[in-house]
């Protein structure tokens, strides 16, 4: 047993990490919300020049020829940073499907987020091109997430055994993306808490303040190992158990931190409801909780 | 990242199941042992340990010399898992072998060691916590109780209260105040007491659920000799510190114990008829019950890569105590009318809720635990 990343894989996050900290800052993800495509200009060329979007393809493809496990922290980074990117739908549930790194896939059950940048959509009436498609734009409650829906002529490309596979796949990465969420949400508040000062004091000094933010932090040390132990087995149950997880931890923190940052996080001109939105939005997407409480009851039940 | 266990330690979990399905004691109906909070039954269980040291299974993780196995963290876990899997008896001894144990190692002496442990593994010697007082609970360095220097040795006199079996047990570690111009956290020393000592006086007293689980300790002018004193004279605080890090997190709680109450949860909702309206939050248990297995492995690798435990231990007991009582609160709502009942089989959930409801409570109040997980962890201002 070793249930810990290697050297290179945390370097890689790390890398990551450096390159969205510069490339997708919360005035990005704002611009996001507002330009055309709903996406950060640039910096989808970057994310397949890094190797990310294409790192589950075989090298002889062009990609990596890595797995969920190399993957996975780097999702959780762009789950940190917001990214308004299909980096989910395309390096964790399509690459391996359409086995090209250089094709941006869209993917959603019903309402496909920026389908209407992707190469090929998928729902669950099948594949399409998006040159084939009808897009009907909806809008999400995260302004980055451009939805739509998606009518044409689909047909049914893929095996089922290869559609549930790539599923569980994007199960595992947006649960990775809502443990990123989490932590940048928490670190946020405790940066405000720390600074902000009411009665003479920073806010942060007091307890109920401290219980919020603890019980936060206690919600995401749980939820990491099931993503990561899903990460690398892709059951489908351990899947189901990192998304209920992982959506729990995320939602508990976006409402402790509302809470302790008060008014001015109910504000759109503060960054945090950019965090948030993304929580509320990917805890019902890739199955909701009834979804996963209801897979893994059938197994474990 | 590996996540399978060795062909060695598979063949260790073979072997413990083994020796556990042939031993433990019925865990219903006549032949099952009274609760360890009990006089009658702390005797029962204490025969129990001593099958388990006979067979060299009541202290795994030791050197063999004190009756252990030289086990690893990995097998510690194993056996842990498989301990509560078979249902076996509840560790009448655990304040020993878990809290103190891992004091005596880091601190004591050899003549310590070999005086304390081997008897220890073998429930000869049974060991309560003597820590709190009625002035210092949450407050633990508002300890009064104190110690005064002699010729050879200490007189100590005070009171310790809450003590989980000390009524049954034969020995007591605790803190006193050596130097009474110390404040706080400083002048403390660890002592190891027995409790057969002149001077000593034990008042059992009734919990929760009706036994006599807890003691009041009273010392007056009670002789302790230079050679019970664990690790430095006003040393103490430090020295304890090193136990509350192990009640804390990863010994006092494996997380064999919670998956097998989840999968007895999970047999309760089935025969119960599986009521759809519960079948979320029994869902929900499991998956923490999960959660808490993979987060020990996660923390396990990191102790066995050489990076130290440090506060994120209080996270683990925030964790385990809220998901005990859940777990145990879950099986009532399943009981239904039958919850409150005494008698039959299921009675052992509504004792093991009232033993849950400690959880919260014991080794550092919640509310404590949260404070500590904002200020070293998160980073949040004390004042």
């Amino acid at each position: 047993m070793k249930f810990s990343f290697t050297d290179d894989q945390l370097a890689f996050r790390a890398a990551l990490g450096d390159l969205l900290a510069k490339e997708c800052t919360p005035a990005h993800v704002r611009d996001a919300w507002t330009n055309e495509t709903g996406r950060v200009p640039g910096l989808w060329a970057t994310l397949v020049d890094m190797g990310v979007v294409g790192l589950l393809a075989p090298e002889a493809a062009g990609g990596l020829g890595l797995t969920m496990v190399d993957l996975v922290l780097l999702l959780e980074e762009t789950g940190r940073h917001a990214v308004p990117e299909p980096i989910v739908e395309t390096a964790a549930f399509g690459v391996p499907l359409v086995g090209d790194p250089s094709v941006t896939v869209g993917a959603a059950p019903e309402l496909v987020p920026w389908a209407d940048t992707a190469d090929v959509i998928y729902t669950t009436a099948g594949r399409i091109d998006r040159a084939d498609a009808t897009l009907l734009p909806h809008p999400s409650v995260d302004g980055a997430r451009r939805l739509f829906d998606v009518r044409g002529a689909f047909s049914p490309v893929d095996t089922p055994a290869d559609l549930a596979a790539a599923f569980d796949r994007g199960v595992v990465g947006v649960a990775a993306q809502q443990c990123g969420l989490a932590d940048r949400m928490l670190t946020m508040t405790v940066d405000y808490v720390k600074e902000r000062k009411q009665f003479g004091v920073p806010v942060g000094s007091f307890q109920a303040v401290k219980h919020h933010l603890a019980n936060a932090r206690v919600a995401l040390e749980f939820a990491r190992p099931l993503v990561y132990r899903a990460a690398y087995t892709l059951d489908p149950v351990h899947a189901s158990m990192a998304k209920l997880k992982a959506d729990s931890a995320a939602l508990l923190t976006a409402g402790a931190a509302l809470q302790c940052h008060g008014a001015i996080g109910y504000t759109t001109e503060y960054d945090l409801h950019l965090f948030m939105k993304r929580a509320w939005a990917l805890a019902r997407s890739w199955g909701d909780r009834s979804f996963h409480t209801a897979r893994v009851a059938a197994v474990v039940l | 990242m590996d996540l399978g266990f060795s062909p060695e330690e598979d063949q260790f979990r073979a072997e413990c199941r083994s020796w556990l399905e042939a031993n433990v004691p019925p865990t219903s109906g006549p032949g099952r042992l009274a609760s360890g909070d009990t006089r009658e039954g702390f005797a029962a269980h204490l025969e129990w340990e001593r099958a388990l040291f006979d067979a060299r299974y009541s202290v795994v993780s030791w050197p063999t010399e004190y009756g252990g196995r030289d086990a690893s963290l990995w097998e510690w876990l194993i056996f842990e898992e498989e301990y509560y899997r078979a249902g076996a008896p509840q560790r009448v001894t655990q304040n020993g072998i878990f809290l103190l144990a891992p004091t005596i190692f880091e601190f004591g002496t050899a003549e310590q060691k070999d005086r304390v442990l081997s008897k220890m593994a073998a429930g000869e010697q049974t060991w309560c916590q003597g820590w709190s007082e009625p002035n210092a609970g949450s407050d633990l360095a508002g300890i009064q109780s104190r110690a005064t220097r002699v010729d050879g040795g200490w007189r100590l006199s005070g009171q310790k209260t809450w003590t989980t079996r000390g009524a049954f047990c034969t020995h007591l570690f605790g803190l006193f105040r050596s130097d009474p111009d110390a404040e706080r956290h400083r002048g403390l020393t660890y002592f190891l007491v027995d409790l057969t000592t002149p001077g000593v006086t034990v008042r059992g007293v009734e919990r929760l659920d009706g036994d006599e689980g807890f003691a009041e300790v009273f010392l007056d002018d009670v002789f302790v000799p230079d050679a019970d004193v664990l690790g430095e004279p006003n040393q103490g605080w430090g020295v304890a510190m090193a136990t509350t890090g192990s009640e804390r997190g990863l010994t006092l709680r494996s997380p064999g114990r919670f998956l097998a109450t989840a999968q007895r949860l999970i047999d309760l909702y089935r025969s119960g008829g599986a009521p759809p309206a519960l079948c979320g939050r029994v869902v929900a248990a499991y998956v923490d019950a999960e959660a808490y297995r993979w987060q020990t492995f996660w923390t396990v690798t990191k102790l066995t890569e050489g990076q130290p435990a440090g506060a994120e231990s209080s996270l683990v007991k925030l964790f385990w105590s809220d998901l005990d009582v859940e777990l145990h609160e879950l099986a009532l709502d399943l009981l239904g009318p039958h919850a409150e009942l005494l008698d039959g089989d299921d009675a052992a959930w509504m004792k093991g809720y009232q033993f849950a409801l400690a959880g919260p409570i014991y080794a550092g109040t919640n509310e404590i635990q949260r404070n500590l997980v904002a200020e070293r962890v998160l980073g949040l201002p004390r004042k």
